[in-house]
Formats: C-alpha cells, structure tokens, sequence
C-alpha cells in the first residue's frame, strides 16, 4: 500500500513537474504570508530543499544538461557537423565490417549441435585437406569406431536440369541418405532422405533448397511429388529444406539428390565413384560424445593405414585428417575479416581523437564559463556530468548516423565481392542488421562517449579554475595536448599517404588490365559455351558434323557477321600438351605447350593478326594431312632464328603423328589476364575435334542481344543441347578472376584510403584549430605591433605545411615499403611509381592547406584589442 | 528563523507525526502547535519543516490533499496515514530510550 502511494508521487513529480512546483510554490508562499514577521524571503532556497527530498535530481539534472548541451551544438553548426561527421564514418566502418565477421564467424552454423560436426579428409604428399574417393568413404563408414554417424557430399558442383525452354545448367550436388540427420537439419516441408534411399535400386529422389522452392516453385506447397530431371534422370521431389540452411563446401546449391555408386558424373563415361583412386568425395561426421577431434584423428588415421595396406595401388602414402567442421567454413576468411576488422577499429580511434582535439578547441572558450560555475557552487562531479553529457549527445547522434551509413557500407561491400566468391560464402545471406550489431555499435559508441567526456575534463581541474580566473593562463596541459596532437596528426597523414598510394597503383593496375592488349578485337563479340550430350554424340566425327552446323547456321542470322568455334575461349582456361620438335634431338623432356582446338574461321571471327603462313581451310579434315597453327611467342621460344612454316611438331604423351605447321599468329590472350603470353598451338576442329564447344559470333550490335536466336539456332539443331556462359567478350574480360581480384582489392583499399584521408584532414583542421585559439593572445600582440594580416596567414599555414610535409614525407617512405609487399597485386605499375606518389602527396597537402585556411582566416581576423583583453 | 540543531532535526519527523496525529492540519499550523506545545521553546523554521514535511510524504507516512483554511485562502492539509502511526508509535519509544539514555549520563555528576 505504501509502497503504490510512493511510486504514485514520484511519479507524478516527474511527469506533472508544473502543477508540483505550483503546488510547492503555493504552499511555501501561505506560510511566508502567515509569518508575523515575514524573513527575507529565500524562497527559492527553500523550494530547492524540498526538490532536493524529492530524490528526482539527478533526471532533472541530466534533462538540464542535454539541452545545454544541444543549444551549445546548435550555436556551433560546423563543430556540430564535422564531428558527428567523423563519427558517422568511423562507427558506419565498424559496424558495416563487423558485419561481415559476424555472419562469417559469429552467428551459430545453422545445424545442430555444430560442436559435434567434423570434416574428415585425406592426406597424400600434396595436401592435407584431400577430397576423398567414395569407396574409401564407404569403408570409413563401416569400420569407423568413434563416429556416431558419417556422410559424404559430392565435390562435383552442377547438374543439367531439362526444362521445357531447353536444358540448363543449375548448382546442385548429391549427398548420402543420412547426411541432413548427420548435420542435424530437418527440411521444413516434406521429408528427409531415408536410410537406404541412395543405393542404386532405390527410387531417385531430390531436396530442394528453400530459394529454390520460393523461386522456381513459388513457395507452393504442392511442389512436393513434382519430378525434376537432371542429367536425363527424372528425380521426385520429396522435401525442402529450412530457409537459414547452408552448407559453404558445397556452395548454394539449388537442388541435393542422393549420392550413389553407380552415378556417371556428366563428364565422365567411367564413374569416378567407383574408382578407389579417384577423388571428388567430401566426408563429414558427427562425434560421439565425450570424443575429442585428436582422438578422431589418432583413429581415423590407424584405419587409413589399414586401408593403405589392404589397397596399396590406390591408397599409397594416403592418411587421413579430421578437423572441426566449424574450423573448415571459416578457416580461410577469419584472417582477413579480423584484419579488416583491426583497420576499421584504427580509423574510429583516429576519429574519436580527431573529435576529442576539436572538442578541446572549442573547450577553451569556455575555461571562464567553467570557473565561474566553480565558483557558484557547482562540485566537480556536476562539471563532468555537464561535459559527458555533451559528449554523449555528440556520442548518440554520431552514431545512429552511423548505424544507418553503415546499412548502406554492408550492402557496398557485399556488392564488391564477385558473384563466384558470394556462391562460395553462403553464409553472406544472413548478413543484415541485427541485435548483435546494435549492441556492438552501442559498445564503441559508448566508449567514445567516455573518451569525450574525459578529454575536456582533463583540463578543468580545481586548481586551475582559480587560476583561469586570472588572465593569460597557459597551463601544461595545453601544451602537452598540442604536441600529441600534432604527433597523431602527422601520424594520421602518414597513413591516409600510405593507402592513397596504394588505392593509386591498385586503381592504376586495374586501368591497365582492362586495357591489356588481348591480340584480337574484343568489342562486338559474342560467346557461349555449349555441351553435346553423351548419348547423342559419342564420335568424333558426330563432333565434327555439329561443329560444321553450327557454323553454318548461325552464320545465316541476321546480325551475325562471322562465327567461330572452339573447345575454349580466350581469357579463360587452356588445356596444355607436351610436344617435340620433329628433327632436333630430343631426350624425353617435358616441352609444355598450351593447346586449342579451333575451326577455320576462329582466327578472323577474333581478329587476330596472321603473321605468316595461312589459316586453316575448312576442307581440312582428318584424310588431309595433319595441320597446325602456333603463335608468335612459340615461334619465338621454338624457332628463333628460323621460319617455322613447313617445319613438323609431334605430341610425345601420348606419342602422336607428326603435324605440320601451317601459320603463324600473333598472340591471342589465351589464359589470365595478367599472366605471361605463353607458346600456343593451334589444331583444326575438323582434325582434333571436342565435345566441349564455344560459339564467338562476331555481331554487329555490341550487346547480348544475340542470345536468344543464337539459342533458337543450336536448339534447332538439337533441343538437347545444353547452352550455358553467354557473355559478350567485353563481359568476360571484365569478369575474369584476375581482373575481379583487383577490382576488389581497389575498391576496397580505396575506401580505405577515402576514410583515412578525411579523417587526417579533419585531424589537421582540429589541431591547427587547437593552437590557433591557444595562440589568441599572441596573435593580438603581433598585430598590435603591426603584423599585416598576410603575415599571420602565414604563421598558420606554415605550421600545418610543416605538419603535412612532414606527414607526407613519412607516408611516401612508408608506401613504398607497403606496395613493395604488395608487388603482387599490381600489374604494369612499379612500386615507386613517380606519378602515382605525386599526385597523392599533391592532394594531401592540398586539402591541408585548404583545412588550414579556415582556421588561419580566424586568426588573421582577430581584433587585437579584443584578443588583448580576453582569454 | 533558527535552524534547529540536529538532534531536533531528526526528532522533528517525531514532532510533526505527532502533532497531526491530533487532526490533520497544514504546514503553519503545524509550526505554531510545536510552538504552543514545547512552551514556546521549539521555534520551527520554514527552512527544516518543509523539507521534513516532504519526506514525510514521500516515504508514505502522511498524506496530503488541498482545502480551504481558517483565512479563506487554500492550503496543503496533512493527515496521518496508518503507516504513519505506526511509525509515530517506533519513534515515539525509540526517543524515550534515547533520551532516558541521554539524561542518565548527564544527570550524574
């Protein structure tokens, strides 16, 4: 009962603050009015000893310090806007890359128990982490003592799926019956593989990704018993999985049939599951309890050496290894990610003492107002609430601009990541903003608030507030703040220095790639790759036959001005041979030659340069004798001084005919785009002949809108054809894996270097700030004395050169150590490149000097009298 | 206006729990009733009756509510609660063993 009054009042002396204070006000004047002699009235005191037994000080307190302290913001917009500024893009960093670590290496795996969950490999003299073959699996399986359960994945990664509009290449993979129960994962609709259901006589059954059902199925619940196809098999859906389910060794596959022994993979006639020799078999298990991973791994390998014994053709030298299957998703990124993480940790302490100097500029304007609050009675501990509140509204503001900039960093970084990376990280779907997130932003938030609060306090200690009364004081703390600050500023440009030149270079290499002469006409191309099914075509000169139609049809379409085929495209992969010179003397070494095979009309499809000789005709088939085109660089590294036109090669593993050179082209980019140009030979499409086959079309519009008819043509031929990779030539070069890496690196390290560019010019503005209002006094006497205006700009400026000279030339000692490490990534860029050094050390002292302006204009617009008579 | 010692300020809670034990009454009433009933020796100041007024009321011993008083103006009339009277019972026996304490050291000589 008493207990519901009290809250009652407190209550209401918090909310209806007015009508208690009128009520006070009310009563104390009654009682002064009863007085027969009236006191002189402290009435005020009075109503201030009543609040104080209120107990609700401190709210009130605080309420009166936040609107000071916003008025006090309000009066100083550009204070206001930089340091929240500042903030902003140090917390939006933080958060945007904690992000990334929190997907990756924070959240729970989505299975359950993961703790239990172990990876389980093979070992041979190159790798640890060895794929296994399935026939060892199985024996795993069964003579394993400590597992409660083992399973196996597919390493293979896609399936042909047959749709009504033509076959289709889609992600999947095939896993054993228990695997889903091993991780601990029930689907959500539907059911699970049955134990058995991948042996071969059982019916063929598939699972569907939760997207793929959403996408392909749109998230109806009749999908279920529907059949699929892939690789010619008709399938049954049986169930879908849950939607936060990621596997990352198999990367986000869309659909997960069963693993059996008898399963031809696509490309091979030979399964390789039944080879004991061949492997493409990823093994994962579930611990027993109480079984500890080393335990695992002491057990499993003893029973890889029995294996090693019992098969020593095949399991020779191979042992086994066992790691935590946690260790394995994460493994490779934590590094970077901690890395990452450091940095962007790095730049929000710049920013935070950035703010803490600009702080302090502004603090010493208000030395007098603290000492007079001193003297009317305010006790320290009221004075540093005044000023943490301050900073933390500065605090508060800073970062919910930061949460929301952050938002925005996440989805630019996601963006910079190529797409085949992303598929390989399945883990970035669950990347978004959530509580972890908040609660970390808050933690730094709050520890700058701290760092803020403490800054100004360090200056109005008890003691000086007397002497602050005086004038002209000039106490340590100041000088001492002045000299680490102008430390951390040179410091500050050093390093944005440093990443400036790195973004320069990396951004530099890019530009260079992507301009690489690639030795043919990119633009206006179009290419696709193509696979012929096994069943239909299983000869040579099937291939053969395909290869003329193709050309000859698609030649016929309308905006096609030639067409092309090979078993590969340039700037991609190449196949490789060992050949010999037929004559010369040769004692078994291994020549290694890069190989394609082409039809006659590749080479003027691409525009490439004949440099000698001829091309190939298209009569040229397998009863004509045996032709071969090279490039310069063969020509060059195999026939220096003479002319290969006429001279014979032969393939020596396995060892083959004579073939006889025909022609010499310049160099087409076969391989990465940054790799040297390599000896290549060319072999005519009606000699060689392949299975796989890519179509370049020359067209005359530069964009894909040749796909589809080029896909009505090849179906026309035969609808069972499966077309995938169409992309113009232009798309490819800038796609390439070389081209993506430095793309990244560049944005990222940019980003980087844009954060801390700003951040050490901010720094600089706050220090120059800092001395000049230190340095009021002097300013005044000089002019009094007669200093013209010009001459006090050039005190500033001269000291914030100095600071950003020395800043840069530090920074350029210091990047050209940095991008020696990083020789690797650059790419027709020296480490010391002269402009690149120029330019940036240019920009930087630039925006000093332009940061600098504004608080040197301050100075030289002092009016001595004033600056004379206060401080 | 004197500030009482601090003795008479913690017994001042006593004092005032006492007084409108008799009948509710509003602040200067109750001053002029220490007042009358201390022999004209206890003189409360606005500065300590207030505050210990509020408190009183804070912690849920007397309750409060406005009326009109014997001048025709309004005031703030304080009643006792039933907390309130059992405090007054606490206090009142915690002073007597305190000053029945008090007065056996000092009476000796």
């Amino acid at each position: 009962m008493r207990l519901a009054t009290i809250i009652r009042l407190r209550l209401r002396s918090l909310f209806l603050r007015k009508r208690v204070e009128a009520e006070l006000d009310e009563e104390l004047r009654y009682h002064l009015e009863r007085e027969a002699s009236p006191a002189i009235a402290g009435i005020e005191q009075r109503k201030e000893e009543c609040r104080d037994t209120r107990g609700l000080n401190l709210l009130d307190n605080l309420a009166q310090d936040f609107r000071y302290a916003i008025r006090q913001l309000r009066k100083s917009p550009g204070f206001a806007a930089t340091s929240i500024f500042v903030l902003a893009l140090g917390i939006a960093a933080n958060v945007a890359i904690f992000a990334f670590v929190d997907a990756a290496l924070i959240k729970p795996l989505p299975y359950h128990d993961p703790g239990r969950l172990v990876s389980i490999f093979e070992t041979n003299r190159t790798s640890e982490q060895y794929p296994a073959s399935y026939p060892n699996y199985l024996d795993w399986k069964r003579l394993n003592k400590l597992f409660r359960s083992v399973d196996a994945y597919d390493m293979n990664g896609g399936l042909t799926l047959t749709t009504s509009a033509g076959p289709e290449l889609v992600a999947a993979t095939r896993v054993s019956a228990g695997f889903f129960r091993t991780l601990g994962v029930s689907p959500v609709l539907g059911r699970d593989f049955e134990n058995g259901e991948d042996s071969v006589s059982a019916p063929e059954t598939v699972l569907l990704s939760y997207s793929a059902w959403q996408q392909r199925y749109g998230g109806r619940p009749d999908a279920l018993g529907q059949t699929v196809t892939l690789n010619g098999t008709p399938r049954t859906i049986v169930g879908v999985l849950p939607r936060d389910f990621y596997f990352t060794p198999t990367g986000s596959p869309e659909f997960w049939a069963t693993l059996r022994e008898s399963g031809a993979t696509f490309h091979e006639s030979d399964p390789c599951e039944k080879k004991r020799g061949c492997h493409n078999t990823g093994v994962i298990g579930r611990l027993n309890e109480e079984v500890t991973v080393q335990a695992a791994l002491a057990s499993m390998q003893s029973l890889a050496h029995e294996l090693e014994k019992q098969y020593p053709d095949s399991n020779r030298d191979q042992g086994a290894n066992v790691l935590a299957l946690s260790e394995v998703i994460v493994g490779n990124v934590r590094p970077i990610l901690l890395m990452l993480l450091c940095g962007a940790n790095l730049l929000l302490l710049i920013a935070c003492i950035n703010v803490t100097s600009l702080l302090l500029a502004r603090s010493d304007g208000r030395q007098r107002e603290m000492a007079v609050r001193g003297a009317l009675g305010a006790s320290r501990a009221r004075l540093f609430r005044q000023f943490a509140t301050e900073g933390l509204v500065l605090v508060a503001l800073g970062s919910s601009a930061g949460l929301i900039a952050g938002g925005w960093f996440m989805q630019i970084l996601k963006s910079l990541i190529p797409a085949g990376m992303v598929a390989s990280m399945p883990f970035l779907a669950g990347l978004g903003l959530n509580l972890r997130l908040v609660a970390y932003a808050c933690c730094i938030s709050l520890i700058a608030g701290v760092l803020f609060a403490l800054a100004p306090m360090a200056r109005a200690r008890l003691t000086e507030m007397l002497e602050d009364l005086k004038e002209g004081s000039r106490t340590s703390a100041g000088t001492t703040w002045r000299r680490l600050g102008a430390n951390l500023v040179v410091a500050e440009i050093a390093v944005a220095m440093v990443l400036l030149v790195g973004a320069g270079l990396l951004g530099k290499s890019l530009y260079l790639l992507l301009h690489e002469s690639v030795g043919f006409a990119p633009d206006h191309l179009a290419t696709l790759a193509i696979e012929a099914p096994a069943a239909s075509y299983s000869k040579k000169e099937l291939f053969i036959a395909l290869e003329q139609q193709l050309v000859e049809q698609v030649g016929q379409l309308a905006g096609v001005k030639s067409v092309g085929v090979s078993n590969g495209l340039p700037v991609g992969g190449i196949g490789t041979v060992w050949i010999r010179v037929v004559g010369r003397p040769f004692h078994g070494e291994h020549n290694e030659v890069s190989t394609r095979v082409v039809s006659a009309t590749y080479f003027s499809t691409l525009g490439a340069r004949l440099w000698r000789g001829r091309y190939f005709d298209e009569t040229e088939d397998s009863s004509k004798p045996l032709v071969v085109i090279i490039n310069r660089t063969m020509a060059r590294q195999y026939f220096p001084n003479e002319d290969p036109i006429g001279k014979q090669i032969a393939p020596t593993v396995p060892p083959r005919p004579p073939i006889e050179i025909v022609g010499v082209v310049d160099d087409v980019r076969e391989g990465s785009l940054d790799s040297a140009p390599r000896p290549v030979i060319y072999r005519p499409f009606n000699q060689a002949s392949s299975r796989f086959v890519s179509l370049i079309v020359r067209t005359s519009h530069a964009d894909g809108q040749i796909f589809p008819s080029l896909a009505a043509v090849i179906h026309r031929i035969n609808p069972a054809i499966l077309i995938h990779g169409e992309a113009t030539m232009t798309e490819r070069i800038n796609n390439s894996p070389a081209a993506n890496m430095h793309r990244s690196s560049t944005w990222l390290v940019g980003g980087f270097a844009a954060v801390a560019f700003l951040l050490s010019v901010v720094g600089l503005y706050g220090v120059v700030a800092y001395s000049v209002s230190r340095r009021t006094r002097e300013i005044g006497i000089r002019m009094a004395l007669g200093a013209r205006r010009e001459s006090v700009y050039r005190l500033i400026l001269r000291e914030a050169a100095w600071l950003a000279g020395v800043g840069t030339v530090l920074g350029i000692g210091g990047s050209i150590a940095a991008t020696t490490l990083m020789r690797r990534l650059l790419f027709g860029v020296r480490s010391w490149d002269v402009p690149t050094l120029a330019a940036a050390a240019l920009a930087l002292v630039i925006s000093a000097l332009l940061a600098s302006y504004i608080p040197a204009r301050r100075a030289a617009c002092v009016n001595p009298v004033e600056a004379l008579r206060a401080e | 206006m004197s500030k009482p010692t601090d003795l008479v300020q913690g017994t001042l809670d006593l004092l005032i729990l006492k007084t409108i034990a008799l009948e509710p009454m509003h602040g200067w009433a109750i001053a002029q009733r220490i007042h009358q009933m201390s022999g004209e020796v206890l003189q409360v100041g606005q500065s300590a009756l207030y505050p210990s007024l509020h408190k009183l009321e804070q912690n849920g011993w007397i309750s409060s509510e406005w009326a009109v008083s014997e001048n025709n103006r309004r005031a703030k009339y304080y009643t006792l609660t039933r907390a309130g009277r059992k405090a007054l019972e606490q206090e009142a026996a915690q002073w007597e063993r305190l000053s029945a304490a008090i007065s056996l050291i000092v009476r000796t000589a």
